[in-house]
């Protein structure tokens, strides 16, 4: 009996702890959400919490009507579904020629490559290399530079791997080719590793804002998450004024369309992910037991 | 040459990702080079004067150089020692959890943040931390406790940075010890409930040693990347006001490179960072080969 009861407190700080760590994950987005709800003069009070106070959706018509938003929102859902194309492709046909035990020289494409996740030029020469391009200011900028990630294609190799090497022998048998093999055996069977790296290109492209904050000068060519930056890097400006008493708030933007901003830019995930997340466990799952 | 007709179609498709890593990743290395030349613009980097190691004379001078470069491993280790452990406690506990659904809800709820840009982050931890307007401030003010200076005083500033990294990784940094315990034999669990172990003796007894290995190597992967470029983090986080502990040599490198036009002074830190970080990966995953794990290849 004794050992029962003892199992049961045990489960129950468990589950206390997680539900604890799961709500701390979640806590914020709902004050976020929240905020961006509710009104200018209740923000002010301190009345907003966890549920918005005098609700409406005024922020977010706000946002759906100012051009630079919409603007810079579509620009950025072009950016990575382009992005996210070209970058799979190349990352598949780099990774298919590597797993071909039979090819010459494929140590040394190897080594070449992840060389590269070692050693870099740094900040700097990149910059010069995007400049004397002649990049800067266009999408490519954004593009051309980041096009492979060698963990991506670590872990898409791994996966090929893993696929029967006898399968492919009786394909080449049958006269099928190299191409003929990738895209009829090969790309089939690894539908959900090519969901995972797709998602981590387009979350890691969404997301970015160095490279933008590097190379485009042009506010047309500003993607959601530096537009975002310039208005979050506001506030903390201005709070800080007010702390030390010298700055006026009368230019400040109101705390709910910040807070709206910053929802604008994260349901996209939010929507996406939920879906994706079976497949991405099962990915990196598989590139981390190698790893 | 018979093995290259053969595979020539694979050759094809190598083509185009290897001349991606040529062009843009190669090049800039050769880029480097402008560490030891006066470089100027109009002239380029192959016309401008070599000057041999006067810009590292000078980079050694600075001492705003060794702040960032204490800035980068004291980060890092404050990382390392908060934010190593979280993960490796809220895989094991997470294990523990038979109700299937919510441990799949949990799950999915805790991997979140990872998917987040650091500037949201930044959104909504000022949002939460704001000395005047935030949520966090407004609580302790109606405590009766005067308002924390989270993001403005650098030392609850080095506290808040620790913690939002926690928030932030330590619930996709579960996946990969999930995934340890999974290869855990479970006649193991069996074999010890029969002899009496409780919860937390499995836990110690079985649970832990299944997953050391794994935990070693992100040890030592960790610690190799000690002087690793991290941008987004301090960038968005810091501000003018914590820039003592803020600014770290990722952060210089732009400030002193691309904003202030510094090119050769900035390339000389970046190659600096770059020789010392590639040492560093090298010898730890040295020692990872010599505790007989297989290390990163």
């Amino acid at each position: 009996m004794n050992t029962r009861n003892s199992e049961k407190i045990f489960d129950r700080i468990v589950l206390s702890i997680i539900l604890f760590t799961v709500i701390l994950c979640i806590l914020p987005f709902f004050h976020v959400a929240a905020i961006s709800l509710s009104s200018n003069s209740a923000i002010i009070k301190g009345k907003v919490w966890l549920f918005p106070v005098e609700v409406s959706l005024q922020t977010y018509l706000d946002i759906f009507r100012d051009q630079y938003m919409t603007g810079s929102l579509f620009f950025t859902v072009q950016l990575t579904i382009l992005y996210t194309i070209i970058s799979m492709f190349m990352t598949t046909i780099a990774a298919f020629p590597l797993t071909q035990k039979r090819l010459l020289g494929r140590k040394i494409f190897l080594f070449l490559i992840i060389f590269t996740m070692f050693f870099s030029g740094g900040i700097i020469p990149d910059y010069l290399l995007v400049k004397n391009l002649h990049l800067t200011n266009t999408i490519w900028a954004l593009i051309l530079p980041g096009m492979i990630s060698c963990f991506n294609l670590i872990i898409l190799k791994t996966f090929f791997n893993s696929i029967p090497e006898s399968l492919l022998e009786s394909a080449r048998l049958d006269g099928c080719s190299d191409l003929g093999v990738l895209f009829k055996i090969v790309l089939p069977l690894s539908t959900p590793v090519l969901a995972t790296l797709g998602l981590f290109y387009a979350v890691s492209k969404w997301n970015s804002f160095q490279d933008a904050l590097f190379y485009i000068t042009e506010p047309k060519l500003y993607p959601i998450q530096l537009k975002l930056y310039q208005i979050v890097q506001n506030s903390l400006a201005v709070d800080m004024a007010v702390k030390e008493g010298s700055g006026t708030t009368t230019n400040q933007l109101p705390e709910s369309l910040k807070s709206a901003c910053v929802m604008f830019a994260t349901i996209p995930i939010v929507l996406v992910y939920p879906w994706l997340q079976r497949y991405f466990v099962k990915g990196v799952m598989i590139g981390a037991i190698k790893g | 040459m018979f093995e290259i007709k053969r595979d020539w179609m694979l050759y094809m498709l190598l083509i185009l990702p290897m001349a991606f890593f040529l062009v843009f990743k190669y090049v800039p290395m050769y880029g480097v080079t402008i560490a030891f030349k006066d470089f100027n613009l109009f002239q380029g980097i192959l016309k401008s004067p070599w000057v041999g190691w006067d810009v590292f004379k000078e980079v050694f001078s600075m001492p705003e150089f060794y702040r960032a470069l204490r800035n980068t491993a004291m980060l890092n280790l404050l990382d390392l020692i908060v934010g190593f452990p979280a993960p490796i406690i809220l895989a094991i506990l997470l294990n523990e959890i038979r109700m299937n659904w919510f441990k799949r809800t949990a799950q999915t709820i805790l991997y979140l943040p990872y998917f987040l840009s650091w500037i949201i982050i930044g959104g909504i931890v000022t949002q939460l931390l704001a000395p005047q307007s935030g949520l966090v401030n407004i609580f302790f003010k109606s405590l009766g406790m005067l308002p924390v200076p989270f993001l403005t005083e650098k030392w609850h500033w080095l506290l808040t940075y620790c913690l939002v990294g926690v928030w932030q990784s330590s619930g996709w940094g579960t996946i990969i010890y999930l995934a340890a315990i999974t290869s855990i034999n479970h006649e193991l669990y069996d074999a010890a409930e029969v002899d009496g172990a409780g919860r937390l003796r499995r836990i110690w007894h079985i649970t832990l040693p299944g997953i050391k290995n794994t935990i070693i190597i992100l040890l030592i992967l960790n610690l190799g990347r000690i002087l690793t470029l991290t941008f987004d983090r301090p960038y968005i986080i810091g501000n003018s006001y914590v820039i003592e502990f803020s600014d770290v040599l990722s952060t210089f490198v732009y400030r002193v490179g691309l904003q202030s036009m510094r090119y050769s002074l900035a390339t000389a830190v970046g190659l600096f960072q770059s020789a010392v970080g590639m040492i560093f990966l090298l010898v730890t995953n040295f020692i990872a080969n010599k505790c007989g794990e297989e290390g990163i290849w």
